[in-house]
């Protein structure tokens, strides 16, 4: 059995990390709510310009001149899985999970022949993802330096992409991020950012299928759309914005969804450190209460021996 | 003109408007053009420069760099790169933006030289109705 200094300097050390990861508890809750606030707030941009990209769609889908942003560049073989990760850890599966959908994503693909590209966003998961397929990652940034997340950076990555497509890189662009539910859900999920169409109408990536069919088209009263400038100068500056808000948004949610795992894991972090605490009270005190029953004895048997 | 104009005003980073207006003057690319209700079905793009919004006999602006108007039969829909209330604009960080569009402007070559000078023009109005 430990000493009884021993014990002592363990459970110190427990309650010492007990209270480490109450104070990230409550910073992760504290930064939740900002997280989440700001994930709901850039909902309707992002559903509103997907549903101007859709009428744009309705009415360019099919025709020769349309952007490569957004019907593709015919093929798709080679795919690039945008990867948006957290940039710590102790944030229970969250990260995990991410990275497991990837893992996923990028068997079936290889099975499919394709090939797979990865561009990391956040840390974790390119450490997570080196191991097996660290010759497939062509990019990693890391959000670290960032406080907190604005347009731009979004913006940033968002042009990187579209030039890597506009120079042929890949042809297939997706986004695998984790959308937030609640603070205990957050379902990692997969997004067709390019070719745009494939995020609003079923698209089966190949040339000729657009199933128009499926584009929500809006009422117009029999009224014809007009643009001003025309639809390629307007869809021109759209599609590349579209790529920007849509990492934005997923950076966004992934914020929320980390500081929401976080907060769990932390929490129960904070129960199990309870929980051993207790347990090595009890011990310690057991084996204080033997060693004075003890010294008792030998006193006693001592008197009585005289 | 009983109806009234369903406007919604969002940028990415937050809703900053959305309700029932009389009138609203948008600040396009080829022009400055106003909307009422029932507007025929319109999409421009947003040049930099001040959204008026008309209700009630009240004027709000609001300054705007970029973005698109989409009009349909349901209302007006405003996505806005960047969008912040006139009366929160500040005279210096105005002044900041406009010597980073000048340098923006000496930098740009051939096509990418019209926008970029639009922008400063936008910020310059901006900067003299403050």
């Amino acid at each position: 059995m430990a000493s009884l200094k021993e014990l002592q300097t363990r459970i110190k050390s427990v309650k010492n990390i007990q209270k480490i990861t109450k104070a990230m508890q409550m910073v992760a809750a504290a930064k939740l709510r900002k997280a989440q606030d700001a994930a709901e707030r850039s909902r309707p941009y992002s559903d509103r310009i997907s549903a101007v990209i859709t009428n744009l769609s309705a009415s360019m889908a099919g025709s020769e001149g349309a952007p490569q942003l957004l019907i593709g560049n015919g093929s798709d073989d080679v795919h690039l899985l945008v990867v948006a990760t957290a940039d710590r850890g102790l944030c229970g599966g969250f990260n995990t999970n991410i990275v497991r959908k990837t893992r996923e994503e990028i068997v079936s693909l290889e099975a499919a022949g394709k090939t797979v590209k990865i561009f990391c966003i956040g840390s974790i998961g390119e450490g997570q993802l080196n191991r097996l397929y660290g010759d497939k990652i062509i990019k990693t940034v890391s959000l670290k330096e960032h406080k907190t997340l604005t347009g731009a950076i979004a913006a940033e990555l968002g042009g990187e992409i579209t030039a890597m497509f506009e120079a042929d890189e890949f042809d297939v662009c997706k986004l695998i991020y984790s959308q937030f539910q609640n603070v205990m859900t957050q379902v990692p999920t997969i997004k067709t950012m390019i070719p745009a169409i494939g995020v609003i109408g079923k698209y089966a990536g190949k040339e000729g299928e657009h199933a128009s069919d499926e584009v929500f088209a809006p009422d117009l009263k029999g009224a014809a759309y007009e643009y001003e400038p025309d639809e390629e100068g307007i869809l021109e500056v759209l599609l590349p914005r579209n790529i920007n808000t849509q990492i934005f948004s997923a950076l966004l949610e992934n914020v929320a969804g980390e500081m929401g795992s976080k907060m769990t894991a932390m929490d129960n972090s904070t129960r199990a450190a309870g929980d051993l605490i207790d347990k090595l009270t009890l011990t310690f005190n057991r084996s204080r209460q033997a060693q004075i029953t003890s010294e008792l004895i030998e006193i006693i048997s001592g008197a009585e021996a005289l | 003109m009983a109806d009234k104009l369903q406007f919604s005003l969002v940028s990415p980073e937050a809703e900053l408007f959305s309700g029932s207006v009389d009138q609203v003057d948008v600040p396009g690319t080829e022009g400055d053009f106003g909307v009422f209700a029932d507007h025929a079905p319109f999409m421009a793009a947003i040049r930099t420069g001040a959204i008026t919004v008309f209700n009630d006999g009240t004027e709000t602006q609001y300054m705007i760099q970029g973005g698109f108007a989409d009009v349909t039969p349901d209302g007006l829909t405003v996505l806005a790169e960047i969008c912040i209330l006139m009366s929160d604009v500040k005279a210096d960080t105005l002044a900041g933006e406009i010597t980073k569009a000048e340098a923006a402007l000496e930098a740009a070559e051939g096509d990418a030289s019209l926008p970029a000078a639009q922008h400063l023009d936008g910020l310059k109005q901006l900067a003299e109705s403050l």
